[in-house]
């Protein structure tokens, strides 16, 4: 990818970090640590890679983008927000009554969420079934499940991953946001997954690894996964920090599930505008 | 007998029986050769829950997902949202309280257009025992938004419930069982979601009665008749949601007393149906046939069906136990 492009997708990360971060302060309540780690994922899926039409949201050649761990809706609501699905006014009215924006998404309420999510491990298994439909229609699209680490500790993920094995899905793409935090602590702590990418394999996956945080890995490392088809599903673990872009939530455990107040937005607003002007400063 | 209903002839002398899952199996091979859209799912359970035939004339269309019940639910979700009709198949118990949150967030909250046809429902599941006879399901699945609760009493009724499941968009729960029961309707009885039949009318008391209970009650209705002087009507309330109110009403109104009967515990199921209309509406005394708060246990479906007093003579004592309440 040239470097205007590589340049253009960090700029639009950095936005989508500072919009989680107003609607954060502006909800008083929701996760904050997962959607800044995922905000480079997110950049590229909805701003290079996936195909999709934000005025024709059910369109049905699109990419389908699952959020399975829906608790970091943020950064799946700021995306579409970004790509023109909803006003981005509207994200000051996350998780509040009557809007669109509920704490976690909600398929009836906004067109561009493909399934409801938040009770975890669910997502996936949805994301496998539209991809055994696809299979059979032989329709070209992409399934991309996205998941948190902490989420496969749900068993219902590793049945999905069973059968995408058995139905030889390689129209799905599973991303793993390889944080290594969860609520109640440090993921190697409260239930250790390692070795993730040797379960991966031997659950018949091809297994591609990278730095979730590093724009250039980002890209490189979807275009790669995205050629590979070997009749199998393919999964892509990101290594990200949780809270990636404010230094005083960088991989703490207790920025999984809390909103900055305003103080600490205001600090975290600066930081991101000076990632910004840093960004802009690039070569491209 | 309403004439109207043309009921089985040989209903009250020597019954044929079949069983429900057998119509479903017959059903779903039907409905696939009409509809490509339809897709079927099994959890390693294909012989018993009778998807054999569709898997053999639709391989493509059909998905044994191996024991993993809570993929089956989220998958038949994803498939239903990209416009197919899947039917999730599995026994009772790992179709809803297994997978119950699946249902709930996958299924429902999404609108997604899934058919979980469970079979092996109840008591009458026999000698497994407790572990495999779910008798909770129908209080979880009626309570779910947008969910759709059918519970047909016999063969037939199961293909036309199968038929009118699929036509209708939305979420469903089909119950089914494992055992051989009498044919009660025919291919010109009616059926219609959500509306009650009255296959027996009265005036005395009214047995409201659900699936396997429903021949029971029709043969203790006539025994109130001989033996007792009584005029029982008889309700066949196979959609539990959306539940026919107004024919319930219509029956209390008439007979002013309620025996309702069902192959369920006693709280969430039928009863709980009734009682939620008729308090609001009509109060009227009401006695019950149901599953005493209790797990089941390992015999034959007829021995648990009489140690749990889900029989005739049950029915009979309830509905004139209900009469003196009147």
């Amino acid at each position: 990818m040239d470097k205007k492009k590589l340049k253009a997708l960090k700029l639009t990360a950095n936005t989508l970090r500072q919009d989680v971060i107003q609607m954060l302060l502006a909800a008083g309540a929701g996760h904050t640590g997962g959607p800044l780690g995922m905000a480079d994922v997110f950049a590229n899926l909805y701003f290079n890679v996936a195909k999709h039409d934000p005025k024709k949201p059910h369109w049905e050649g699109r990419d389908r983008i699952v959020l399975s761990n829906g608790h970091i809706c943020a950064i799946l609501y700021a995306s579409l927000a970004e790509a023109g699905y909803l006003p981005k006014e509207e994200l000051k009215t996350f998780r509040k009554l009557d809007s669109r924006l509920q704490g976690h998404p909600a398929r009836m309420d906004l067109p561009g969420v493909e399934t409801s999510a938040g009770s975890l491990g669910q997502g996936i298994g949805v994301a496998v079934g539209m991809a055994m439909a696809a299979k059979l229609d032989s329709k070209p699209h992409t399934i991309f499940a996205l998941m948190g680490d902490g989420e496969l500790n749900e068993g219902s993920c590793w049945e999905s991953f069973l059968n995408a094995h058995k139905f030889k899905l390689d129209n799905l793409l599973v991303m793993v946001d390889r944080n290594d935090i969860q609520i109640d602590g440090y993921g190697h702590v409260v239930l250790p997954l390692d070795p993730l990418a040797d379960k991966f394999k031997a659950f018949g996956f091809d297994v591609f690894e990278a730095d979730g945080n590093d724009m250039a890995q980002v890209v490189s490392m979807t275009e790669k996964a995205m050629k590979t088809k070997n009749q199998k599903p393919r999964v892509i673990i990101w290594k990200t920090i949780m809270g990636k872009g404010v230094d005083f939530m960088q991989n703490l455990p207790k920025w999984h599930g809390i909103p900055p107040n305003a103080e600490q937005a205001a600090e975290a607003m600066k930081q991101l505008q000076a990632e910004r002007v840093r960004i802009e400063a690039e070569k491209a | 007998m309403k004439a109207s209903l043309t009921l089985h002839p040989m209903l009250f002398d020597k019954p044929e029986k079949k069983a429900t899952r057998d119509g479903f199996g017959e059903a779903l091979l039907e409905l696939g050769q009409k509809d490509e859209r339809v897709v079927a799912l099994t959890a390693d359970l294909g012989e018993s829950v009778r998807t054999h035939a569709f898997e053999k004339a639709f391989p493509s269309r059909f998905f044994e997902v191996g024991i993993t019940e809570q993929f089956m639910i989220a998958a038949a979700a994803g498939l239903a949202m990209e416009g197919k009709i899947p039917f999730a198949t599995t026994f009772a118990n790992f179709g809803t309280g297994r997978v119950y949150d699946f249902i709930r967030q996958s299924v429902c909250y999404n609108q997604a257009n899934v058919k979980i046809a469970v079979t092996h429902a109840g008591i009458t599941l026999g000698e497994d025992g407790a572990t495999h006879q779910m008798l909770e399901d129908l209080g979880m699945m009626r309570t779910l938004p947008h969910m759709t609760v059918v519970v047909p009493c016999d063969y037939l009724e199961t293909k036309k419930a199968v038929w009118a499941i699929a036509e209708h968009v939305g979420p469903a729960y089909l119950r089914m069982g494992r055992a051989n029961v009498p044919l009660i309707t025919t291919a010109e009885t009616p059926f219609k979601m959500g509306q009650a039949n009255v296959l027996r009318e009265g005036v005395d008391v009214s047995i409201a009665a659900c699936g396997v209970m429903v021949y029971p009650a029709l043969i203790a209705a006539v025994e109130l008749e001989k033996t007792h002087q009584i005029s029982a009507e008889v309700v066949n309330h196979h959609s539990l949601k959306p539940f026919d109110s107004k024919t319930l009403l219509k029956s209390a109104k008439t007979c002013g007393a309620i025996v309702t009967a069902e192959e369920h515990q006693r709280t969430s199921g039928l009863r709980a149906a009734c009682a939620e209309v008729l308090s609001e509406s009509l109060p009227t005394p009401i006695q019950y046939v149901a599953i005493e708060d209790t797990f089941g246990e390992s015999g034959t479906p007829d021995a648990l069906l009489q140690k749990y007093g889900l029989t005739k003579d049950n029915v009979v004592k309830k509905a004139l136990a209900a009469l003196r309440m009147k």
